[in-house]
């Protein structure tokens, strides 16, 4: 009996790994393949052979495209795997990292930078990472003094009451804000796009960021027994305090950073995850880097239309929602079996 | 008293300095391979001197050895594999399979970032088919009902190979079939040399499974002895506050109240 049914789990892990090297064959098709998608010298698919040739298709693929399809593929696999680490450790599919006042104080930042120093590029994204960073310390110091629920529930009260103020102040900057030049600024802002990646703005996020995802990685099964209550956590010979908090900075850091040069891009942190788990059940030792892997191909095809679609930038923000929420409900409609894997 | 298991010297401990406290002066030893049954009315601490004993809440004052060493000597990962905790519930919005939640069993007995490998899914299986929940290893955990919950978290338990095994009102949720197997799994792993403690309200457990009770009242030092030398009708009408009367049928003892 245990031997037949020992069996069928190898080969399940087995199923599940297999489908894993599957999403990340996807995912490096679709990078090799945005790389040459765009709208030099014609809308579509630029030839391979013309890169040796035209300078400038070179010098486009190498500085504009590259980065912002790193970025792309960084900021989908932070924003997913974030979201599902928040989602477990707070037992709530309903949250994603921006909830610790960090969206809204990054928003806050950039409108802030906006109205009041000019908006440079530089400002902007140095206000927008202070303020998350300043978003997720106050919600941390605020938990620590509510005296309610235990600590899980308080970050988020905490969370959510740092995002409420941060929010008010956003809604106060844009009413400062000069109409014709700022408020558009702004809302572009809020709305995130990848429009204005450069290899200096990448470099400067890429090292704090590829290392959080490292440590989610290496984490990805033990996630599974921080997500249990506390005190169970504790009885299998975890450090859940401890173990806790390093997963909500490797969440959120980089969460952080990534905003602060891409503007929000919104629902990739809730939708994917739950997508993902729907795929691959709960178990986050395959669902964690599963949905690394899809939310970085979301990412990068959403922000693939973002530049392509029109000849002018659409806003990502839009378009990821827009999709996630189509691909989400579709998903729920359908109800698919999940695949024996 | 130095060969016991687990040894406890007046073991105080209370959630706020500034109340009474909720453990009193808990002194006892548990002889290695022997079922202990915690009793008490609603509120008497049972479900906290687990905790204590887990290591979660630390005592105010007393000693807690644990095989002659120390309780806070254990590194966590050793604690885990020496004590496992089956919690009364426990709750996930998400769809783990019964196996995959009965692994985590394994945690304590992994470096911190391994993975389980085949031969830990084997003893999770193997859990499994010692609550007869097999057939089950498949099915999401928030399908099941409450009763299959709570043999699933004793799955857990056993996947941990722990030398005592704490059960919080092990048999709250289940039925008459599923009480009569968690019975006959406690006697099955006390002859493995497991050592066992529970908490529990429902005295016919008690009087089929506990060598020794633990009789609680709060605000009192408990009672530790023989099941029967303290579970006896003046004892239990005394903490119940009721006329309890222990009587046999068919050679087993029966707790009858009015």
């Amino acid at each position: 009996m245990t031997a037949a049914a020992l069996q069928s789990v190898v080969r399940r892990n087995h199923r599940r790994q297999q489908w894993l090297w599957l999403l990340a064959a996807m995912t490096l098709a679709i990078f090799v393949l945005s790389l040459l998608l765009g709208r030099y010298p014609a809308p579509g698919l630029l030839d391979w052979s013309r890169l040796g040739e035209d300078e400038l298709a070179l010098r486009l693929v190498i500085n504009l495209r590259l980065p912002r399809l790193i970025t792309a593929l960084l900021l989908g696999m932070t924003l997913s795997a974030a979201g599902m680490v928040f989602q477990l450790l707070f037992s709530n599919p309903l949250v994603e990292p921006g909830f610790l006042g960090v969206s809204q104080g990054a928003a806050f930042g950039a409108a802030a930078a906006i109205v009041f120093l000019g908006g440079a590029a530089v400002v902007t994204q140095v206000a927008a990472v202070g303020f998350a960073l300043a978003g997720l310390g106050f919600s941390y110091l605020l938990a620590r003094r509510l005296r309610y629920g235990g600590w899980v529930l308080r970050l988020l009260l905490a969370g959510i009451a740092v995002s409420a103020l941060f929010s008010a102040g956003v809604g106060l900057l844009k009413y400062l804000a000069d109409p014709l030049t700022q408020l558009p600024e702004i809302t572009f802002w809020l709305l995130g796009s990848l429009a204005s990646i450069t290899w200096g703005k990448l470099l400067g996020v890429v090292a704090p960021v590829s290392i959080s995802l490292l440590v989610l990685w290496f984490f990805r099964w033990r996630l599974n027994v921080l997500a249990l209550n506390e005190e169970t956590a504790f009885s299998l010979g975890a450090a859940p305090g401890r173990e806790r908090l390093l997963l909500i900075v490797a969440a959120v850091l980089p969460t952080a950073l990534l905003i602060s040069i891409s503007g929000i891009v919104g629902w990739v942190g809730l939708i994917v995850p739950n997508f993902t788990r729907r795929i691959f059940a709960a178990d986050t030792r395959f669902g964690l880097p599963a949905t690394m892997l899809i939310g970085g191909i979301f990412v990068m095809l959403c922000d693939d239309l973002a530049r392509t679609l029109l000849p002018g930038e659409i806003p990502l923000g839009i378009l990821t929602s827009f999709f996630g929420a189509l691909a989400f409900l579709g998903l729920m409609m359908l109800q698919p079996s999940r695949p024996k894997s | 008293m130095n060969d016991a298991l687990l040894a406890l010297r007046q073991i105080t401990f209370g959630y706020r300095r500034d109340r009474a406290p909720v453990l009193n002066a808990v002194t006892f030893a548990l002889q290695p391979g022997r079922i202990l049954a915690i009793v008490g009315p609603n509120g008497a601490g049972k479900t906290t001197l687990l905790s204590v004993l887990l290591g979660w809440h630390h005592p105010w004052a007393g000693a807690i050895e644990l095989a002659g060493r120390s309780l806070a000597s254990y590194t966590r990962s050793e604690r885990g594999r020496w004590l496992a905790l089956v919690p009364q519930s426990e709750h996930t919005p998400f769809d783990y399979s019964v196996l995959d939640y009965v692994l985590m069993g394994r945690a304590p007995h992994l470096p911190p970032l391994a993975m389980p490998t085949a031969a830990d899914y084997e003893i999770a299986l193997s859990a499994l088919e010692q609550v007869g929940m097999a057939a089950l290893a498949d099915q999401p955990v928030p399908q099941l009902s409450g009763g299959e919950r709570q043999l699933m978290l004793a799955a857990r338990a056993i996947a941990q190979q722990p030398r005592l095994l704490m059960l919080d009102e092990p048999t709250a949720h289940l039925d008459l079939h599923n009480k009569a197997r968690l019975i006959q799994i406690m006697h099955r792993l006390r002859s493995q040399g497991v050592t066992l403690l529970m908490t529990n309200h429902e005295p016919e457990v008690v009087l089929a499974v506990a060598d020794d009770v633990l009789l609680m009242e709060a605000g009192q030092p408990p009672v530790f002895g023989p099941l029967d030398q303290v579970f006896t009708e003046a004892a239990l009408s005394r903490i119940y506050q009721l006329p309890i009367r222990l009587v046999e049928v068919e050679g087993r003892k029966q707790v009858l109240w009015t």
